[in-house]
């Protein structure tokens, strides 16, 4: 069903456009717009459509297109339906159906979904460790989620641990990208954003570590947010790396992103890292303009490893900008060139600590011993078998720069590091940018693959990302315009990044370029 | 900083790692580490001189919680999620090996 939207005429105009200036669509032809989150809420509130019928079209296109993409995990249809059926028996007898009622929407795999009764679907963080877990509880950012109305409809494909970006580390084999079947669609939070690239539905949940939210966007012509470290609870986010992890949202546009963040943000006393912060309406200042506002344009970000279409697309996002009355300067983050190098020891550090907690006991899977083999060969041949090898290499570089003798050498120098980082920004910050605008990764959607068997190549696709974790900032991807590889047309995302908690303005800064270039409005659905 | 990884030492850190590793992997990951060893050399470019480390990126403190009793997940479930229990244990194998006490 079309819903009636409210789109620029930019935005419209993309829907129209020939495919000779527009992206080659071979997994589908150009399609009418998909409701946002925003429409189909008020949609169904409105009783033009009801729940159990958005969920129905979710499950539908789920079931068609992922033979395909290899998209879901796992579906909930029984329970779904039947969270779609209480918002509907709401929505009858007056009562309100919530900010996200009866919108689908899809979970990263990381995310524990469940109860005592162990009676919910599995959680199974893209892992064979974790191939049978069943979680006995909920994270708090679902449960919000549910609270406002919102009906899960499943659990989507990832790298496993949230560790890679591209998908491929999966053991549950990779998802592809709806633009290209044969190339990825970034990861690690593969899965959520092809759901939302593929039309199925119009928000899901991703988490970010170095760019597994904002990295996927761009390669899939998506909108994706990581919020300020500390905005949304990580309880029940399987644990990667616990200073860098936070989750945020996929959608199509920046207005459901800001409706999302409404939903997922606040304090939680089951997150000690979560932030105090008086409540905000995110979406109310988004048609306010950019007028006098400074956009920073790091040095770093004119790379000669980016792709054309990658500067092309900064290029023009500057010139939208001045073009309405912003001022764009060149700021210097002089620790980028360092960064991926602290991260790559950060991030294992914290991961190889926070995964010792699988040991084939408590739960998880549980390798058969040999006759007198003892505890310490349960641990080890528990983790070989049930950990890929993307796993296994961060736990023992991790343990590596954590050993005696290595820790000061590795990990403290890394730490002091990431201090240099967060003063970069800092610096840009006091200098009076209100955002900084760069890309969200150098290349567009790169062939599955093609960097399997080199780890520091996948690793410097994050070079965009990881500086925007470790400093702890929002940053958000939004599709930044096409780029031809190999013949075929792929989209790139834009990244803006602003100060810690100033999610409002940034999400401002964002929707006055998705209006003025429409991107976003081509879907690669079929 | 250190040199990057020699067989002995992938098989170290695999061990404090507890993986089991195959011989036939040893050499494999030596490379791949090393790789992202040599690479991080270039922090050593940098003067960090006086520098703090930040392990938190908004520099929080631990936060302490009053100490009440609140709701808990019953054992019943942990037992159901461990993959060799006898409820109310879990089963674990021997946990000194022959040379034990």
């Amino acid at each position: 069903m079309i819903l009636a939207a409210a789109r620029s005429d930019k935005e419209r105009a993309a829907f129209v456009c020939s495919p000779a200036d527009g992206p080659q669509l071979r997994f589908g032809d150009m399609h009418p717009p998909l409701p946002t989150v925003t429409e189909l809420r008020d949609a169904i509130s409105h009783k033009r459509m009801s729940a159990v019928e958005a969920t129905r079209e979710a499950l539908d296109r789920a079931t068609a297109i992922n033979p395909r993409l290899n998209i879901f995990l796992e579906l909930f249809p029984d329970r779904a339906i039947e969270q779609a059926r209480a918002v509907d028996r709401a929505i009858a007898g007056g009562q309100p159906a919530g900010p996200l009622g009866g919108v689908p929407i899809a979970l990263k795999d990381n995310m524990c979904l469940g109860s005592p009764a162990l009676d919910y679907g599995k959680t199974t963080c893209g892992s064979k460790i974790l191939a049978e877990y069943r979680s006995p509880y909920t994270c708090t950012a679902a449960a919000r989620l549910m609270e406002a109305g919102a009906v899960i409809i499943g659990k989507c494909n990832m790298d496993e641990f949230a560790m890679g970006s591209s998908g491929e580390h999966s053991a549950f084999g990779p998802t592809r990208n709806p633009w290209d079947p044969e190339r990825v669609p970034g990861g690690s939070s593969s899965g959520s954003a092809a759901a939302v690239a593929a039309g199925i539905v119009p928000a899901s949940l991703g988490s970010d570590t170095g760019g597994s939210i904002r990295q996927p966007a761009g390669l899939c012509n998506i909108v994706g947010m990581k919020p300020t470290y500390g905005r949304v609870s990580r309880y029940g986010l399987v644990a990667f790396a616990s200073s860098l992890d936070q989750i945020g949202p996929f959608t199509r546009t920046v207005a459901d992103c800001a409706a999302m963040l409404n939903v997922l943000c606040g304090h939680d006393p089951h997150d000690s890292t979560s932030a105090q912060r008086p409540p905000e309406d995110f979406g109310a200042e988004l048609e306010r303009g950019v007028e006098g506002l400074t956009i920073g344009v790091p040095r770093q970000a004119k790379s000669e490893a980016n792709h054309p279409s990658v500067a092309g697309a900064v290029e023009r996002a500057v010139k939208v900008y001045e073009g309405l009355g912003a001022r764009a300067v060149e700021v210097d983050l002089p620790h980028t060139p360092h960064g991926i190098a602290a991260y790559y020891i950060i991030n294992p550090a914290e991961a190889s600590s926070n995964l010792a907690r699988f040991d084939g006991i408590r739960y998880g899977h549980r390798a058969k011993l040999a006759p007198r083999e003892d505890l310490e060969d349960l641990y080890s041949k528990s983790r070989a078998e049930g950990f890929g090898r993307e796993v296994q290499r961060r736990i023992m570089l991790g343990t590596h720069v954590l050993s005696s003798g290595y820790y000061d050498a590795y990990y403290t120098t890394a730490l002091k590091v990431r201090r240099k980082i967060k003063g970069d920004y800092d610096a840009a910050f006091e200098q009076g940018c209100h955002a900084l605008l760069m890309p969200s990764s150098p290349t567009p959607a790169f062939k599955i693959g093609e960097k399997m068997n080199d780890p520091l190549a996948m690793y410097l696709e994050d070079v965009y990302t990881v500086g925007v974790n470790l400093a702890g900032l929002p940053g958000i991807v939004i599709p930044g315009g096409f780029g031809t590889v190999d013949g075929r047309e792929l989209p790139v995302g834009m990244q803006l990044v602003g100060p810690a908690f100033d999610e409002s303005r940034l999400l401002r800064i964002a929707r006055m370029l998705e209006r003025e270039t429409g991107f976003g409005a081509r879907m690669a659905v079929g | 900083m250190p040199d990057a990884l020699p067989p002995d030492a992938v098989r170290k850190v695999a061990r404090l790692s507890r993986l089991a590793l195959a011989e036939e992997q040893v050499a494999r990951y030596g490379e791949q580490l090393s790789a992202v060893l040599g690479y991080v050399e270039r922090l050593r470019e940098l003067d960090l001189e006086g520098v703090e480390p930040m392990s938190n990126p908004l520099d929080e403190t631990n936060r302490l919680d009053a100490d009440t009793p609140g709701g808990t997940i019953p054992g019943a479930t942990f037992m159901r999620m461990a993959p060799e229990a006898l409820p109310p244990f879990l089963k674990v194998p021997k946990v000194l090996g022959d040379g034990g006490a």
